[in-house]
């Protein structure tokens, strides 16, 4: 793991040895039950709003769904995965943000795109019509 | 036949910045934290499919008629309480107490084993109900995501039990730290994709 050059020394700038070695996954008591109870909840509501029918329009539903899922993801990094500027000297966050750019794109432009397909280029779909039948 | 001598040796001796390139400290980690980024466009681009073809049902079974939400409920507990108990396992390492740190790592593996037991049964009966990855885009794209997300934790426990054994016979050496802290962030990252399973597979599914 550690490098043996003597140049290893130079750039562990802020921590003090041995501890520096293993920065990742560092955390306490306290971070991993605050993180438990946060995503608990998280996980709770979105549960109860879809089991007990809570709100009657489906589209605000899925909404505070999936914007309670992107808070959960962030309480999962910070207290579970402990993500923050700092580790591997900002590598880590570094990484994270080019896959959030990519994943993002993925994502939005997949469902732009064939969202455009569906609704412009099969209009005699089986299901389309099964569709308009039932409406 | 070839006679000329090609003179390899540089004139002058060659000079460099820095005689090698700067190593970041936690080699190991910040590159175990690239592979879970790659690992997470695999999904990105597996929720991609489900969100694109989550509609198509060729006149088959909807999520609202195959989703079984209390079950899943069940699940996301599960894996849920799991990352926290391998945390758990994470402090006591931090304490070098070698059998707290197994008995943490039992449990998380064993609910994560339950997780995937309960997966595989919801697949059983769902291919038994006329509900197979073969019926509809639909259900293709779901038993891919969920698939993979399952095999992802199945692996997570083998490599779990695995280290469980180097960790009674060789103790808290360098090795074993560094891979138990790998493990550490495989197993959160699942728990992290599962959110994403369960709010859009499973909870938007059942609603669109």
């Amino acid at each position: 793991m550690s490098h043996p050059s003597p140049s290893v020394h130079d750039h562990g700038t802020s921590h003090d040895a041995g501890h520096d070695t293993m920065h990742a996954g560092h955390g306490s008591l306290r971070s991993y039950l605050t993180g438990f109870v946060l995503a608990a909840v998280l996980t709770i509501i979105p549960f109860w709003l879809v089991m007990g029918h809570v709100i009657a329009s489906p589209q605000t539903t899925i909404l505070i769904v999936l914007g309670l899922a992107a808070v959960q993801i962030v309480v999962h990094m910070i207290y579970f995965l402990h993500l923050d500027t700092k580790s591997e000297n900002g590598w880590n966050m570094l990484a994270f943000m080019f896959t959030l750019v990519l994943v993002v794109i993925v994502l939005g432009a997949s469902v732009w795109v064939m969202y455009n397909e569906n609704a412009n280029m099969m209009p005699m779909s089986p299901q389309y019509i099964h569709h308009k039948q039932g409406a | 036949m070839n006679t000329v001598a090609i003179d390899t040796a540089p004139a002058e001796p060659r000079k460099f910045l820095c005689l090698e390139e700067a190593h970041p400290h936690n080699g190991t980690l910040l590159g175990f934290w690239l592979y879970l980024m790659s690992d997470c466009f695999i999904f990105a681009s597996l929720f991609a499919c489900n969100a694109v073809l989550g509609t198509s049902y060729a006149g088959g079974p909807t999520g609202h008629d195959v989703f079984d939400l209390p079950g899943l409920a069940v699940n996301t507990a599960l894996l849920l309480i799991s990352s926290v108990t391998f945390g758990f396992a994470m402090l006591e390492m931090a304490r070098q107490r070698k059998r707290a740190v197994l008995v943490w790592l039992a449990v998380s593996g064993l609910l994560a084993a339950a997780f995937v037991g309960l997966e595989i049964h919801e697949f059983v009966t769902m291919i038994a109900a006329g509900a197979g990855p073969d019926r509809s885009a639909f259900l293709s794209s779901f038993f891919a995501l969920v698939g993979t997300h399952g095999l992802h934790v199945s692996v997570g426990i083998l490599w779990l039990i695995v280290l469980m054994f180097q960790l009674g016979k060789h103790g808290f050496t360098e090795a074993n730290r560094r891979r138990l802290f790998c493990l550490s962030m495989f197993w959160h990252f699942l728990d992290l994709v599962w959110i994403g399973v369960f709010s859009y597979v499973y909870l938007v599914g059942v609603l669109r």
